[in-house]
């Protein structure tokens, strides 16, 4: 028998053990996947927990569920993964592999920013990438009177890239259906030089800013959190006054990688583009937000991922070349407020851009524009996330690459 | 768009930026500096190479990773490039600006 092994059972390491599992030969291959975690959280949901959107039900849900039979689940420690070696050492055994796959992740890293994890640490200083941090911050926005309202993120790449200025149009939202929207004053604060980066978005998109009377902030890279005196300060020392922080640190990989030596700066692992092979051992996979790719950590990306990765592994297994075939692809909700929001589809090379999706010149899914439709699909995005994606079956008329079709490209 | 910079015709993004590194050259860094009001000396060209180097290996670009290079402290870093550093000092080195998604 040889052993498959995948490490992590967050959105990834879920698909791939349920894609795996259904095409590999059980009595050739073994399949193990191990976290530490029981939980497994719908992390697009803690955009909407602070609102009181979602429930803390509808975000999370027992891990083992989405595991298929036939895979060896493992709830432990992973200590340290010895690549040279073919074996992962966790808590109390070592697990020996002949195909590795990394889907650790990324979290957050807000001790990277001094004074940040600080003592106003979620009191008037909240992340909502955690469910810690998107639950307490509900709680402070069901008591919250108003003031100064800063969502900030520190540094490229986050998760999901798009969630701060989604975070900043519910907030107005939810502000405007409480009655106070006057009472709060909203700033949205980025290291890049625009809310919107890219030319067809920042065409498209600027107007929202203005619309809905939020303050844009851009270059500011964040130095320190003064706790005492309630403002962000940037290296070129430039203040921002809050009230209310909302902040996303710095993203990092897991402390495995870095204790390993298999990760980059920020312990992302080195990764090939195309095949999501791992640059440094061949028989070593990485998938999702654990990667150094240039996609967007999201778990639509990883959804197009898997597919390839599963082709990937198979041809590894027959001693046949890889298919150099991923794109980068995304396709992301934008919440805009108002029970609308925007779709995009994306990939490595293509920026964003109007359209219609998923069928060609008819939609129902308009790119690049807010409405009705979109914000119904992301609300359905959660059912299909429990009950497709993470079981690896295909979303209909979505495929792996990104199609030119129904997209206005010069 | 096209431009001439340093008698070269190259093409720019909307924003200013090269659209192909390999029609850089340090005659054109000159001139896309001198847009910015900066004339670039020793000190401003080791952090471009350095910026250069990155972007070449796939590393993304942080004002942290700047902290980290050993290159450059980041007070300096803003002396150089004051306003943006990182915004300008991408355009100055002829690679992508840093951006997110959308």
């Amino acid at each position: 028998m040889k052993n498959i092994l995948i490490l992590g059972a967050g959105t990834s390491g879920t698909m791939m053990a349920n894609h795996l599992r259904s095409k590999l030969n059980k009595n050739q291959w073994n399949i193990t996947i191990v976290d530490q975690f029981k939980t497994h959280y719908y992390q697009p949901g803690f955009l909407f927990l602070p609102f009181d959107i979602y429930t803390e039900d509808q975000v999370k849900k027992v891990g083992k569920k989405f595991i298929p039979k036939g895979v060896n689940y493992i709830q432990k420690r992973i200590e340290q993964i010895f690549p040279k070696e073919n074996k992962v050492q966790l808590e109390d055994e070592t697990l020996n592999y002949d195909i590795l796959i990394v889907a650790t992740g990324c979290k957050i890293a807000p001790q990277e920013t001094e004074g940040m994890k600080g003592k106003n640490w979620h009191k008037n200083v909240f992340d909502f990438y955690t469910y810690e941090g998107s639950l307490a911050l509900r709680n402070k926005l069901r008591e919250f009177k108003g003031g100064k309202m800063v969502v900030h993120f520190t540094e490229m790449p986050i998760k999901c890239p798009v969630a701060p200025l989604e975070f900043v149009f519910l907030a107005d939202s939810y502000f405007t259906k409480k009655g106070m929207r006057d009472k709060v004053e909203l700033t949205y604060v980025t290291p890049l030089g625009g809310a919107f980066t890219k030319p067809k978005a920042t065409a498209a998109l600027s107007h929202l800013m203005k619309e809905k009377n939020i303050k844009v902030v851009t270059d500011f890279e964040i130095e320190r959190v003064d706790n005492d005196n309630n403002q962000i300060v940037d290296y070129g020392e430039r203040r921002v006054d809050y009230d209310l922080l909302v902040t996303v640190p710095t993203n990092m990989g897991d402390e495995v990688i870095e204790r390993s030596g298999m990760g980059d700066d920020l312990n992302f692992v080195p990764t090939h583009h195309n095949t999501l092979q791992s640059l440094d051992n061949e028989n070593v996979f990485v998938i999702g937000d654990a990667t150094n790719v240039p996609a967007s950590k999201a778990g639509s990306v990883a959804h197009f991922a898997s597919e390839t990765l599963t082709d990937n592994i198979l041809l590894y297994i027959d001693g046949k070349p890889l298919k150099e075939e991923f794109d980068g692809h995304a396709n992301c909700f934008i919440e805009t407020g108002n029970n609308k929001a925007l779709l995009i589809d994306f990939n490595y090379k293509q920026e964003p851009v109007e359209g219609t999706f998923p069928i060609p010149g008819i939609g129902p899914l308009k790119l690049l524009k807010e409405s009705v439709f979109n914000h119904w699909g992301k609300l359905a995005f959660r059912w299909i996330y429990w009950n497709m994606l993470l079981k690896g079956i295909p979303i209909p008329m979505v495929s792996r690459n990104m199609t030119k079709k129904g997209k206005k490209i010069n | 768009m096209e431009a001439v910079l340093a008698g070269i015709k190259v093409i720019l993004t909307e924003d200013g930026y090269l659209s192909d590194f390999s029609q850089w050259n340090k005659e054109v860094g000159t001139e896309l500096a001198k847009e910015e009001g900066i004339e670039m000396t020793d000190r401003h060209w080791e952090v471009i190479n350095w910026i250069q180097e990155q972007v070449k290996a796939g590393n993304p670009l942080s004002v942290r990773g700047i902290k980290k290079s050993g290159v450059i402290d980041i007070k300096e870093f803003y002396a150089l490039f004051p306003g943006g550093p990182l915004k300008i000092s991408t355009k100055v080195a002829g690679v992508p600006k840093p951006k997110s998604c959308i």
